[in-house]
């Protein structure tokens, strides 16, 4: 894919802070107009990404460009076709919704009279329309984020970046942010989300990058990442400890005390049958098994190999 | 487009102050019962050849803009704390215009509260008698100390690690004017605190005002008390510049 065509492309970013090496060699590309879910566990590095792929931390190496201008190089023209939702809503308690976008509006070069037609615009089709002239600290969590979603929207930005945008959010609250970022895509924006959440990921991105200590270690569409780390897990405790010495390196989950490992499956009886029988062709190593939904941890242990 | 931002970031601290009403009353009564307290507790036992209350106003008037200014820098340091520098950087907003803003709202605030700290030292007493172009210098003057100290709390929130730490700060400047002419005349202190005291900025900017206010000779104090205050503005708004972008790295 030529450059042009991409909203995001990154190449061998590092940065460390002190000794700690954040980001080691990370290579991104987004192409315009999808969404990118950036998955990982807590410290991968997600939020780093985001922040120097947005200009607000510079990288000890590497380069990237965003929305076709070089981060580094022409910072300001990044800028202007960015826009940034972090992890916490960043809004003013004591402005109300309508302030908040006309004053964002004024920021981003709207006259007075077009940051208050952008402001309404936006009110309304994030449903903040009724709650305009409140002050922002008598909104809900879930209203909170659409207002700020909205905030970073009234630029009408080429590459939308959003932090863990539903993270903290009732199951409702992170639907409608889901269907809002839909439309996004649909409009023709360029979204990166960073996410700990795999349904996340699954429902709204075109790719998945999954992130683990500042390197990428898996890259596809959710359907092939699921492929690869399955959705179940079969735990099976075994006969003996010479049994589960044999078969530990496969596992994704160790449980040496009760002689207990965890495999990860589809769950098909297909799958466990053929499973069982690869594992345990003598039917002697294992005493029990039982099935069990993959957790978040599986699918990172599965991805990455290693625990982290 | 810088300045844009800056009204409209000077805009938004306004509105978030007038929504603070408790921060609001203490920045408005502190500075009044300070002077209260001054004319009616202490001035009697304080001789400084004039009214008490005719002497101590010109301090009060600092004295208030210091409480402002403390304000100030919590609130810089509150934006620091949390995402909405971010989100003015995303949105290619520098530190200049941010903290102008906060300078700027500063600014008014001041002026609300020292135009009620004269409005009482009038009930009270105080009886100026400056000619107009006197009351304008002594208005110009108190704009750019406020401004100057503006600046320099809105850096002293940029150093600060948290919002509390800021008000800490900011205690220094609110004790600046005790050991300077602006309560009790510099030769009743001890001997060692004359240097300092005589040439502390505040000294310069209160002798100004008593000078102007009540028509009396100035001498070179006016010139020393801008020079002053121009050089804490440079010095706040360079040092600002920096630790905006140390800051926010």
């Amino acid at each position: 894919m030529t450059p042009r065509a991409l909203g995001i492309h990154a190449t061998g970013l590092t940065k460390s802070y002190g000794d700690l090496r954040v980001l080691d060699g990370l290579d991104l590309s987004v192409p315009r107009g999808s969404v990118l879910a950036l998955l990982g566990p807590n410290g991968a590095g997600k939020t780093t990404t985001v922040r120097v792929l947005t200009t607000l931390t510079a990288p000890d190496s590497g380069t990237a460009r965003v929305a076709g201008h070089d981060i580094t190089g022409a910072r300001a023209l990044v800028r202007e076709r960015i826009s940034l939702t972090g992890q916490f809503a960043a809004l003013d308690d004591l402005q109300t919704g309508a302030e908040t976008l006309r004053m964002t509006g004024r920021l981003t070069g709207l006259s007075a009279r077009e940051a208050r037609a952008r402001a309404g615009e936006l009110l309304d089709r994030f449903g903040l329309s009724e709650a305009a002239d409140r002050l922002t600290k008598t909104y809900s969590g879930g209203m909170r984020r659409r207002l700020d979603l909205a905030a970073s929207l009234v630029g009408k930005p080429a590459v939308l970046f959003l932090d863990e945008p539903t993270t903290g959010l009732d199951p409702r609250s992170r639907a409608e942010l889901w269907d809002l970022v839909r439309e996004l895509r649909a409009d023709g924006t360029t979204v990166l989300l960073t996410t700990q959440y795999l349904e996340e990921a699954d429902r709204l991105a075109d790719r998945v990058t999954v992130l683990d200590s500042g390197r990428v270690t898996a890259e596809g569409t959710p359907a092939e990442l699921k492929a690869r780390v399955a959705g179940h897990r079969l735990d099976l405790t075994l006969t003996s400890r010479d049994a589960y010495e044999a078969l530990t390196a496969r596992a994704v989950h160790h449980d040496p005390g009760a002689l207990t490992l965890g495999l990860p499956t589809d769950g098909t009886a297909a799958h466990v049958r053929a499973l069982l029988d690869e594992l345990d062709p003598d039917r002697t190593g294992v005493e029990r098994f039982t099935l069990r939904t993959a957790t978040l941890d599986d699918v990172f242990l599965a991805l990455t190999g290693a625990p982290r | 487009m810088t300045g844009t931002a800056a009204l409209t970031m000077a805009g938004r601290s306004l509105r978030i102050s007038r929504r603070s009403p408790d921060a609001l009353i203490a920045a408005l009564m502190l500075p009044v019962m300070l002077m209260l307290i001054f004319v009616y507790f202490f001035g009697g036992a304080i001789d400084t050849g004039t009214a008490y209350v005719t002497y101590v106003v010109p301090g009060a008037m600092l004295l208030c803009a210091g409480f402002g200014a403390a304000s100030t820098a919590v609130s810089v340091a509150d934006d620091m704390k949390n995402g909405i520098v971010d989100r003015l950087r995303s949105l290619d907003v520098g530190g200049v215009p941010v903290l102008a803003g906060h300078v700027t709202a500063s600014v008014v605030r001041n002026l609300v509260s020292t135009t009620l700290v004269l409005a009482v030292a009038l009930a009270i007493g105080f009886r100026p008698r400056a000619s107009a172009p006197a009351y304008l210098a002594a208005a110009g003057l108190l704009v750019a100390y406020i401004t100057a100290i503006s600046w320099l709390a809105a850096t002293l929130g940029l150093l600060a690690k948290s919002p509390e730490a800021a008000g800490g700060f900011t205690f220094l400047m609110m004790f600046l004017p005790y050991p300077s002419s602006a309560f009790v005349p510099i030769d009743t202190m001890p001997s060692w605190l004359h240097g300092f005291a005589g040439h502390q900025p505040l000294t310069p900017v209160i002798e100004s005002l008593r000078a102007l206010l009540l028509d009396r000779p100035a001498g070179n104090a006016p010139w020393t008390a801008l020079a002053w205050c121009a050089a804490i503005t440079a010095l706040a708004v360079t040092l600002a510049g920096v630790l905006f972008r140390r800051r926010t790295r």
